[in-house]
């Protein structure tokens, strides 16, 4: 699950022609289905309030997968889209609180990449509760264990990713 | 700039979903800026489309491709010979980039994805006006920079209607009355005088007739000399 590698592929030469299509969309054998949660976590907050999680031994979904980020800001609609291309059940951006950002309006800008890729999965036939953005600082260890409780658990209620169970 | 909107996914869905090889095909300047037909916005189409083709248990495959212009022959040049190998371009240009994509990669089947809205300028991020009809005779110097043909909800060229309300428009709340812009302005460069001059005014239409077509002076052929005169007459032979 590494959205930022195809793009960066077809950054490479602009007016060529990319096909790829990634060979995702992995079935899933449906007795022993964990879902897998893509996080996408700011360095300055989230990420480090994942690193306190861990320090203070608190437990949260083992089924979380944290790709660090600079800033929120840097996420793209696109990258929040490749994610579930590539089969994840769910998806979570987490940025700073509002009005603390390092950058200013990241976070602020991730939210309206986050509503712009809600709209897009809804449009597809994909559930948009598949994808929130959460505000966590970086001593809130405890929301941040939360969130990838509540994100995790949302996904086993909607169930796999459709795009995983159509073979 | 052209400002265009892209087309609701299920008609653009509808209209590849028969194909089997779709070559999305960005344009990367008027369309690109107002966020609609850029190298990142086929790539969202791309994903979108690849994701609903799945679901669909359809085997499509969406290529992707964004170019300079589409409304210039020589920025096709590095795509020509891969859209040969598609069924169809799904073109995310403006309504010109359609039709010479349309016409330069010929016989290959051209979709639109946008809907081309207006000529206009960006009021801030994500906001995009009407500033421009393309009329042919700019008259903008004599009505404070203000079109009164495209601001103005009815096109009114000599002086405001009576459906004018603070300022603002019967055809809508949300509309500047053009004539009170044009009024404010004027008054601001000191040329209220000239409003007056205004309401005689007569527009020439004959600019607006289509299709449009422009030779820059430069690039006109020259006659053929034969029809200068300057062949020797008969009697001097």
């Amino acid at each position: 699950m590494k959205p930022g590698e195809q793009t960066n592929q077809k950054d490479e030469n602009k007016n060529t022609v990319n096909t790829n299509t990634s060979g995702a969309f992995s079935n899933n054998d449906s007795s022993t289905w964990e879902p897998r949660v893509v996080a996408f976590c700011c360095h300055y907050c989230a990420y480090s309030a994942a690193d306190l999680a861990g320090s203070m031994r608190l437990e949260y979904s083992p089924n979380v997968r944290i790709i660090r980020i600079l800033c929120t800001g840097k996420i793209d609609t696109l990258h929040i889209l490749r994610a579930f291309e590539d089969g994840a059940d769910a998806v979570y951006v987490a940025g700073c609180e509002e009005g603390s950002c390092h950058f200013l309006e990241g976070n602020l800008r991730a939210k309206k990449k986050v509503v712009q890729a809600k709209k897009l999965l809804k449009e597809v036939g994909i559930e948009p509760e598949r994808l929130e953005m959460f505000n966590i600082s970086a001593s809130n260890s405890v929301l941040f264990a939360r969130a990838a409780d509540e994100m995790t658990e949302r996904a086993r209620q909607l169930g796999p990713n459709p795009l995983n169970k159509v073979s | 700039m052209i400002i265009a909107e892209r087309k609701a996914f299920n008609q653009i869905w509808d209209s590849t979903k028969e194909l089997h090889k779709v070559l999305i095909l960005g344009c990367g300047t008027c369309v690109a800026v107002c966020q609609a037909g850029g190298e990142k916005e086929v790539g969202l189409l791309a994903s979108e489309l690849r994701m609903k083709s799945h679901l669909e248990g359809k085997e499509i495959i969406f290529g992707e491709a964004t170019i300079e212009r589409q409304c210039d022959r020589e920025f096709f040049d590095s795509i020509k010979d891969k859209a040969k190998e598609y069924d169809a371009i799904l073109s995310m240009a403006c309504g010109a980039g359609v039709q010479y994509s349309a016409e330069v990669l010929e016989p290959v089947r051209c979709i639109p994805a946008l809907n081309t809205r207006f000529i206009g300028v960006t009021e801030q991020e994500g906001h995009w006006a009407e500033r421009c009809r393309a009329c042919g005779n700019c008259v903008l110097s004599d009505y404070g920079g203000i079109c009164p043909m495209t601001i103005c909800a009815k096109s009114l060229f000599n002086g405001p209607c009576g459906g004018s309300r603070n300022g603002k428009c019967e055809a809508g709340q949300e509309k500047d009355c053009a004539w009170v812009l044009i009024y404010n302005r004027l008054k601001k460069q000191n040329r209220l005088d000239t409003m007056q001059n205004l309401a005689i005014k007569v527009k020439d239409y004959s600019t607006q007739t289509h299709p449009g077509r422009l030779i820059n002076e430069a690039y006109v052929k020259p006659e053929p000399e034969e029809k200068s005169g300057k062949q020797p007459s008969q009697a001097s032979l």
